[in-house]
């Protein structure tokens, strides 16, 4: 196994085409993921016990959907959803096909940094609102969103950050990407050029949600 | 304005049924400020949130401004609750949102449009005297700032009746006063309703016009504030009372001083309206020979008359102070010999 001598003919243009699909696939995933587990999060903190929508079957049903799909490891879901993706865009490779597991798989996770972030919010104002005569529509729009709105803006960091290592996963099964890249170009070809530079790519994109997220949390916490 | 029929509200719990509020029957005046005061776990609580409907009686009912809070639902409710405000003692402000636009967030509820909206803001700002903190956030807030805050957020859509559940807890004494005169401020311009649930004493004296006193759920007493600390009848209400006419000390220095002063008496003497302006202690030296040593003193002023308590020790022949005693028992004044126990 003789690797060629680091950048000789490195293959530029692949590598921002495949930044380009993994920022493509981040990009998505985390704006389905943030709307997605924010209904399931509400869902689930406003049917459980003493809550506005008091309900234990739905909260039962959901909180076990929830569940299940937080606990399958991701490379078994993106298996497991193949028949689905193959219904949805007729084909199982390409960065499109990354997306149904991406946003299954991080979702629920979310759902529970949600839940928790509005579980925070004192009680007190969420009756407060009551006695001033708000519906539930305005509790949740005026008063559950804006005042957790921190905790789900650092929960979605964090979801957007494991989202970018899932696409480098989804790369493996043919989705594209910097993942992708780094396990067919980098190891199978042994070019470790191509690793090393896709790592450190991956790292930087990391560090500016990371940097994002933070700004945003505190400029919303005016706690 | 206020009527509580035969209200019952039984939570279940581990043990057996819990009757937090057990057979209250309560009418509050139109501008009446109406204090109820009792201990943790008396069940004030559990009443005062059957006004709004955050709570519903588990038999019995509640009628405010016209409206059958404990049987009406979803959007009538919800109206009335427009015109039942509540301030509460941890304030419950909305952290996210200056003090306007808390201050907004009722009359967004109530759907009135912006310009009129910063208008109203404005002249509540102003009614409750926080000037200039218009765009703080709550965190930028004293604890008597943040109150002002509920206070004025509670008045946004010109309620008929205005609860205040432990409102002046978690506050200073000094803002607790503060506070309390900004409600009685309110009363007097507005011709509010005002109902207050509070554990202190001092409220009760301060602001309100009649007070129930509530203990394991029921009402044990009822009356206007000034008769209730003349005359309390309940040994709670006597506690209560003595929570505003004796501080911590004086039991302490009344045993002290029974042990020190073999002879004589000590005797508590009460003054209500009129009374507390006669030279009594004058009179008593003058007409019997015994000698006054005044231990402690304190007037207190009542929304309707002031109340004062004085602790003297009175010394000399036996006859002479027994006289003495009978004396001022004939003033209309309260007379209490203190003994050691």
């Amino acid at each position: 196994m003789n690797s060629k001598p680091y950048f000789e003919d490195f293959d530029w243009p692949a590598m921002w085409e495949a930044t380009r699909q993994t920022l493509y696939m981040t990009g998505i995933s985390v704006v389905a993921t943030f709307i997605l587990g924010i209904l399931l999060g509400l869902l689930l903190f406003l049917t459980s016990k003493g809550s506005l929508w008091s309900n234990k079957p739905i909260n039962v049903v959901i909180s076990g959907v929830v569940n299940i799909f937080r606990s399958i490891p991701f490379i078994i879901l993106i298996v497991l959803l193949i028949p689905f993706t193959t219904i949805l865009f007729r084909t199982m490779i390409g960065e499109n096909a990354a997306l149904p597991a991406l946003i299954i798989g991080a979702a629920p996770f979310y759902a529970r940094m949600v839940e928790i972030g509005l579980r925070e919010i004192d009680k007190g104002v969420i009756e407060a609102a009551k006695s001033m005569g708000a519906t539930t529509g305005t509790i949740i729009w005026k008063v559950l969103l804006p005042e957790s709105m921190p905790a789900l803006v650092s929960g979605i960091t964090v979801t957007a950050i494991a989202l970018v290592g899932y696409t480098a996963m989804a790369g493996v099964i043919g989705a594209g990407g910097l993942g992708n890249l780094a396990y067919l170009q980098g190891f199978q070809r042994n070019q470790n050029d191509v690793t090393l530079v896709a790592t450190i790519i991956i790292l930087i994109i990391v560090f500016i949600i990371q940097f994002i997220g933070d700004f945003i949390t505190s400029k919303l916490d005016k706690r | 304005m206020i009527s509580i029929k035969s209200v019952q509200k039984i939570f279940p719990s581990k043990q057996g049924q819990l009757r937090a509020v057990d057979d209250v029957n309560l009418e509050i005046q139109d501008g009446e400020i109406f204090g109820v005061i009792g201990y943790s776990g008396a069940g004030k609580s559990t009443l005062i949130r059957m006004l709004n409907g955050l709570e519903l009686p588990t038999s019995g009912t509640v009628t405010v401004a016209g409206r059958v809070v404990s049987k009406i639902k979803g959007a009538e409710l919800r109206k009335a609750r427009q015109e039942i405000s509540m301030i509460f003692q941890h304030f419950n402000l909305l952290w996210s949102r200056t003090v306007s636009e808390n201050i907004a967030f009722p009359l967004e509820i109530a759907g009135i449009k912006s310009p009129e909206r910063q208008k109203r803001v404005s002249e509540l700002i102003k009614l409750v005297g926080l000037e200039g903190r218009e765009n703080a956030y709550p965190s930028q807030l004293s604890g008597g700032q943040k109150q002002r805050v509920g206070i004025a957020r509670a008045l946004a859509n010109n309620p008929k009746v205005l609860l205040c559940d432990e409102a002046t807890s978690a506050l200073d004494p000094q803002t607790t006063d503060s506070i309390l005169e900004l409600l009685v401020d309110i009363n007097k311009r507005l011709g509010l309703t005002i109902v207050l649930i509070t554990h202190e004493m001092h409220v009760i004296r301060k602001i309100c016009h009649r007070v129930a006193v509530m203990e394991s759920g029921r009402v044990v007493e009822l009356g206007q504030v000034l008769d209730v600390f003349k005359n309390p009848q309940q040994s709670i209400t006597k506690r209560f009372v003595q929570q505003v006419t004796e501080p911590e000390e004086t039991k302490e220095t009344a045993e002290h001083l029974i042990e020190r002063y073999r002879s004589g008496q000590i005797v508590q003497l009460t003054f209500i309206g009129e009374s507390v302006e006669q030279p009594i202690i004058t009179n008593v030296i003058r007409h019997n020979n015994v000698t006054v040593n005044i231990l402690q003193g304190k007037i207190s002023q009542t929304q309707s008359g002031s109340y004062g308590t004085l602790f003297i020790h009175i010394d000399g022949d036996e006859a002479e102070v027994n006289k003495a005693v009978d004396y001022i028992r004939s003033q209309q004044v309260g007379v209490e010999v203190v003994t050691s126990e």
